[in-house]
C-alpha cells in the first residue's frame, strides 16, 4: 500500500467538510448502541468478580443462586470443559472465567443468567466462593524481585494475532522483551560533552469510553451470534470461533454504533464470557460492565523508564540508552504490541550515532492492560522531550534549534528494515510553535513547550470493501470498520461519492456485521481512512470502470446512472457491485512496517502557580499531518479530542491502586477532563503533503495529538521551572517539586 | 407504587418497583434509549433528562420522584420546533463523534438556553462541565452551543 493514487474523477467529495452522515440520528437519541439492542428471550448476565488480587479458588458453591426465582444459571470454570478456555490478544493466557486462581481483583469468577438485572444482581450475592490468599505481586517492583511470586503460570501459546515473532520461554514475572540497539551507546557517552539522565514513571489510565463494554451473545447449535460494542469485529469472530471450536463463518458479529473505544474496545473482552453464558442459559444474555468493571477489563499500562540522552555542546544529539517496564496487569492482552511500539517511540526521530531501548511488559496481579490512544507514544515522548530540552538548556540551544538540527527527514530509516520517514516533521513542529507564538513574551511563571514524535501506525493492511450501485443510483458501502466516533461512514462516503461523481448524500455506508461486511483487520492504530478508506476507494472505482464499460464513455452524470442500469439489466432492477481489497505489499510482519508513521506533534502553554501547585494550561497546538484531509474538519475534531485527552493524561488522569487493588474505581474518584479543563486556545494545522499511503495521499490521525499534547504540557512546565518526572502533574506532586527546587536554590529561576 | 408522569407531553401511568430508577423506566419500559447508561454516580451526564424543565441525571433519580412531574427526553426535543436551531448548530460544528454524550448535552443545553442562564462563555463553560464528552475535545460543543446563546466563543 504505499503506491500514492490520484483520483480520476474531481467531483469535489473529498477535501470537503461534509456534515457527518450519523448526525441527525445521534443528535436525535436514535443511535442504537449495543446497550439499546433487545432480542427475544434475551436473559441479563451479571459478573461475580474476584474481591482479592491473587487466591486460589477452593470451592464455588452455586446452589443458593441457583434456587434463586428468575435465575437461569450459573456460569464457573466446570462449564468450559469441554473447550480449551484459554484466550488472549498476543497470548492465550487468559481462562474465561477464573480456572483455580484468581490473578487480579475484579477477574471474573463466575456469572449469573436471570430474567432480569436486579435478580441476576442478587444471585451474585448468593455465590459462595472459599479463597486462599496468595502472596500479591502490586508493582513492576514486586513482579521483578528474584523470588517474586508467579503471577501468571498459565500456558505460554500465542495468540491469533501475535504477529511479534515467537515467544521465548516465560522468565519470572517478564511477559515480553523487545530490544533494539543500534551502534555502540556506550562509547558514544564516554565522549559526549553533556548527558542526562533520570528515571520516569507514568500511571496506569482509563480510556474511559462512556459506553461500557457491551454484548449480547445468543448460541443456537453451531451458530453464534453477537451484538458487541467492539471496535475490531473481525478479530473477535476468529477468537469466538477458536474458543467454541466453529468455523469463523459460524460467529456472526453485529456491531452498532459504538460509545467511545480509544483502544478500550480492541480486541476480544467481554464476548467470550457473555458467550459460555449464553451457551449455557440456552438463550439470549447481555451482559454490560459498570464503569469499574470496564476499569478492570482494560486500562492503560503503567510504565517505569531509566533514560539517558548524550548531546554535543554544539547541539548534535549523540546516543540514547533506555530501560522501560511496563505494567500488563495479570494477563498479557495487548502488552506485548505496547512494549514494542513504545520501544519503536523511545529514541524519538532523531538521528543519532547509537541507541539502545529495552523494553519489557511484566505480569503483576492488577486488572489487564492493553490499547489506550496513542500507547507506547503517550508514554515515552515526553520523557525523550524532556530530556532533550534539559540537553538544550546546558547547552544554552534554544529547544527548537536543536530540534531543526537533528530531527530526521523524510526518507530516513527510522527502524531497521522498516518504514523509512514519511512526514515532514521540521516543517510540522515549527508550525505548531509558530501557532503557539512561540517567540511572544512570556509572563511569570509561564512555560511553553513543543515535543515531537512518531507512532507506528496503521496495524496490518488488510482490509476490503464492497460498493453496491443501487438501481435508483444510491450507492451502498460494506466495510467492516466500526463507526466509533471517528467519522469513518462520513468519511467512506465522500469516497464512495468521489469515485463515482455522486453527492456524498446519496451513499449510505452501514455498520459492521460479519456475516455481510467483508473482512476489515481492524478499527484502530489510526488505520480506518489509510487503509479500510483504500478498499472503498478501490471498490468505487471497480464500479465505476464497469459503468465506463456499459456506457462507452468516460463521461457519466450522477442523474444518468439509474436510465444507465435500467437499459444495463434490461428492466428496474440488478445492481453493480464494486470490489476493493488491501493486502500488504510485503510480508506484512511487524519489522517491515508501520504502514505509516503517525505524527505526534504538538505545543503548550502552561501556567503554574506556585502557591498550590496548579498548572493550568492555555494554549494547546497540534499539528494533523493527515497526507489529504478527505474531511477537514473531522480531522480537527479528532485532533481536539487527542489533545484533551493528552491533557487529562499530563494533569490528573492516574489508575489508584493499594496492595493492586483499585482504589479510585469510579468518577467520582477518577477525573477525566470536562469543559472546565478546555485551554482558551485551541489549534490545529491540518498538514497535506499528500505523502500517505492512503486514498489521495491521505494517512490516520487522532492518536498524534495525544501523545504530543501530553508532552508538550510537561515540558512547558519544565520550561516554566519545573521539571517533573512522574506524571500525572497533580497540584500536589508539583508543589512538592517546587519546594525541593527552593531547597536547591532553583525556584524561583 | 403506582405513579403518573409526563413524558415528553404524554402522561404515561405505571406501577414502579420503589427502587426503580428514572432511567431503567425510560429505558426499559417506555423504549426510550436516548438516555444512555454510564458513569451511574452523577457525574457523566449521559442520561441527563429535563423533570419539569431542569436537567437531572435520571441514572440517580427514583422514578417515584418523578411522580406528577414533566420528563423531556431527546426523542421529545427532537419533536419540538427549537431543535431544529440545535441540531443545526451541533452538526455544523461537528460538536458530536461517538454520539453517547449528545442527547444530555443537548438537553442541558436546552434548559440552559431557554432559562436564559447563557450570557457569557463561561457560563456555558460552566454550564455544560456537568456533561462529560470523551471524544471531542469539547471545542465543537462549546462553538456551537455559544452561537446557540449569541455569545463570543
Amino acid at each position: 500500500v504505499s503506491v500514492v493514487e490520484r483520483p480520476r474523477v474531481g467531483a469535489g467529495q473529498v477535501g470537503r467538510s461534509a456534515p457527518r452522515r450519523d448526525a441527525a440520528e445521534k443528535l436525535r437519541g436514535q443511535a442504537q448502541y449495543a446497550g439499546d439492542v433487545v432480542v427475544p428471550r434475551m436473559l441479563h448476565g451479571k459478573v461475580l468478580r474476584s474481591p482479592l488480587p491473587h487466591a486460589r479458588i477452593a470451592s464455588i458453591d452455586v446452589r443458593a443462586a441457583e434456587a434463586l426465582p428468575g435465575v437461569v444459571c450459573v456460569l464457573t470454570a466446570d462449564d468450559l470443559r469441554d473447550i480449551d478456555p484459554w484466550w488472549g490478544h498476543a497470548i492465550r493466557d487468559r481462562p474465561i472465567v477464573a480456572i483455580e486462581k484468581a490473578r487480579f481483583a475484579g477477574e471474573p469468577v463466575a456469572a449469573v443468567a436471570a430474567e432480569d438485572e436486579a435478580t441476576a444482581a442478587a444471585a451474585l450475592n448468593r455465590i459462595d466462593v472459599e479463597y486462599e490468599e496468595l502472596p500479591v505481586v502490586g508493582t513492576i517492583e514486586e513482579a521483578l524481585q528474584p523470588d517474586a511470586p508467579e503471577v501468571n503460570g498459565g500456558p505460554l501459546r500465542p495468540g491469533l494475532f501475535h504477529g511479534l515473532g515467537e515467544l521465548p520461554p516465560r522468565q519470572g514475572n517478564v511477559c515480553y522483551r523487545y530490544r533494539i540497539d543500534r551502534g555502540e551507546v556506550e562509547a558514544v557517552f564516554a565522549h559526549a560533552d553533556l548527558v542526562v539522565e533520570g528515571e520516569y514513571s507514568f500511571p496506569a489510565v482509563y480510556q474511559y469510553a462512556m459506553e461500557t463494554h457491551t454484548v449480547v451473545a445468543q448460541v443456537e447449535g453451531d451458530e453464534i451470534v453477537l451484538w458487541a460494542s467492539c471496535q475490531h469485529p473481525f478479530l473477535v469472530r476468529a477468537e469466538i470461533a477458536a474458543l467454541f471450536g466453529v468455523p469463523l463463518a459460524n460467529v456472526r458479529i453485529q456491531v452498532p454504533y459504538l460509545g467511545g473505544g480509544f483502544g478500550s474496545k480492541s480486541y476480544t473482552k467481554m464476548e467470550p464470557i457473555a458467550v459460555a453464558l449464553a451457551r449455557k442459559a440456552g438463550r439470549p444474555v447481555r451482559v454490560q460492565n459498570s464503569v469499574f468493571e470496564s476499569m478492570v477489563t482494560t486500562r492503560r499500562h503503567g510504565m517505569s523508564c531509566r533514560m539517558t540522552t548524550a548531546m554535543t555542546r554544539e547541539g548534535r544529539l549523540l546516543g540514547r540508552d533506555v530501560e522501560i517496564w511496563f505494567d500488563t496487569g495479570a494477563y498479557a492482552d495487548n502488552g506485548p504490541r505496547v512494549t514494542a511500539t513504545g520501544a519503536d517511540a523511545a529514541p524519538g526521530p532523531y538521528r543519532w550515532t547509537a541507541y539502545r531501548v529495552d523494553a519489557a511488559c511484566v505480569y503483576t496481579n492488577t486488572a489487564p492492560a492493553g490499547s489506550y490512544r496513542a500507547f507506547g507514544a503517550t508514554h515515552l515522548q515526553w520523557i525523550g522531550e524532556l530530556q532533550l530540552d534539559e540537553l538544550a538548556r546546558q547547552a544554552g540551544l534554544d529547544p527548537l534549534e536543536v530540534r531543526r538540527q537533528n530531527l530526521c527527514t523524510p526518507g530516513e530509516e527510522l527502524r531497521a528494515g522498516g518504514k523509512p520517514l514519511d512526514a515532514d516533521l521540521v516543517g510540522d513542529v515549527e508550525q505548531v510553535a509558530a501557532a503557539l507564538g512561540w517567540e511572544s513574551p512570556k509572563a511569570a511563571n509561564v512555560g511553553r513547550g513543543v515535543s515531537v514524535g512518531l507512532l507506528a501506525a496503521g496495524a496490518h493492511p488488510v482490509s476490503s470493501a464492497i460498493v453496491r450501485l443501487e438501481a435508483d443510483g444510491q450507492v451502498v458501502v460494506l466495510v467492516g470498520t466500526t463507526e466509533v466516533g471517528q467519522g469513518a461512514r462520513t468519511v467512506f462516503a465522500q469516497i464512495a461519492a468521489e469515485e463515482l461523481g455522486v453527492p456524498a448524500e446519496q451513499v449510505t455506508v452501514r455498520g459492521a456485521d460479519t456475516r455481510f461486511t467483508p473482512y476489515d483487520r481492524s478499527t484502530g492504530a489510526s488505520r480506518s481512512t489509510t487503509l479500510a478508506g483504500l478498499a472503498v476507494q478501490r471498490a468505487a472505482r471497480d464500479i465505476r470502470d464497469q459503468l465506463v464499460g456499459i456506457a462507452g464513455t468516460e463521461e457519466l452524470e450522477a442523474t444518468d446512472l439509474p436510465a444507465l442500469l435500467r437499459s444495463h439489466f434490461g428492466l428496474a432492477g440488478g445492481e453493480l457491485i464494486g470490489r476493493g481489497i488491501v493486502a500488504p505489499e510485503g510480508t506484512g510482519s511487524y519489522a517491515e512496517g508501520p504502514v505509516f508513521w503517525e505524527v505526534c506533534v504538538g505545543a503548550a502553554e502552561v501556567e503554574v502557580d506556585p502557591e498550590t501547585g496548579v498548572v493550568r494550561v492555555r494554549k494547546t497546538a497540534t499539528v494533523a499531518d493527515v497526507g489529504r484531509a478527505i474531511n477537514p474538519q473531522l480531522v480537527e475534531r479528532q485532533d481536539e479530542g487527542g489533545t484533551m485527552q493528552g491533557l487529562g493524561n499530563a494533569l490528573f488522569e492516574e489508575m489508584v491502586y493499594e496492595d493492586a487493588s483499585l482504589l479510585n474505581g469510579s468518577l467520582l474518584d477518577y477525573r477525566v477532563p470536562a469543559l472546565t479543563d478546555l485551554p482558551d486556545e485551541m489549534s490545529c494545522v491540518i498538514v497535506e503533503n499528500e505523502d500517505g499511503p492512503g486514498p489521495y495521499g491521505a494517512k490516520g490521525c487522532g492518536e498524534g495529538s495525544l501523545a504530543a499534547v501530553t508532552a508538550a504540557i510537561v515540558t512547558a512546565l519544565a520550561d516554566a521551572g519545573v521539571p517533573v518526572t512522574e506524571l500525572p502533574l497533580t497540584p500536589e506532586r508539583v508543589w512538592r517539586r517546587i519546594q525541593e527546587l527552593k531547597e536547591e536554590g532553583r525556584w524561583p529561576r | 407504587v403506582e405513579i403518573a408522569l409526563s413524558v415528553n407531553g404524554r402522561l404515561r401511568p405505571l406501577d414502579v418497583e420503589p427502587r426503580e430508577l428514572l432511567l431503567d423506566v425510560l429505558r426499559d419500559r417506555l423504549g426510550l434509549t436516548g438516555a444512555k447508561r454510564s458513569c451511574e454516580v452523577q457525574v457523566c451526564g449521559t442520561c441527563t433528562v429535563l423533570l419539569d424543565g431542569d436537567p437531572v441525571s435520571a441514572c440517580c433519580t427514583l422514578a417515584a420522584d418523578a411522580h406528577g412531574r414533566e420528563v423531556l427526553t431527546i426523542e421529545g426535543l427532537a419533536e419540538r420546533g427549537e431543535f431544529a436551531r440545535l441540531e443545526d448548530a451541533f452538526t455544523r460544528h461537528a460538536a458530536l463523534q461517538c454520539g453517547f454524550c449528545t442527547p444530555g448535552m443537548l438537553l442541558t443545553a436546552q434548559s440552559l438556553l431557554e432559562a436564559g442562564e447563557l450570557r457569557t462563555v463561561e457560563d456555558v463553560r460552566h454550564g455544560l462541565a456537568g456533561n462529560l464528552c470523551r471524544c471531542t475535545g469539547y471545542k465543537g460543543i462549546l462553538e456551537a452551543v455559544c452561537e446557540l446563546a449569541g455569545v463570543s466563543v
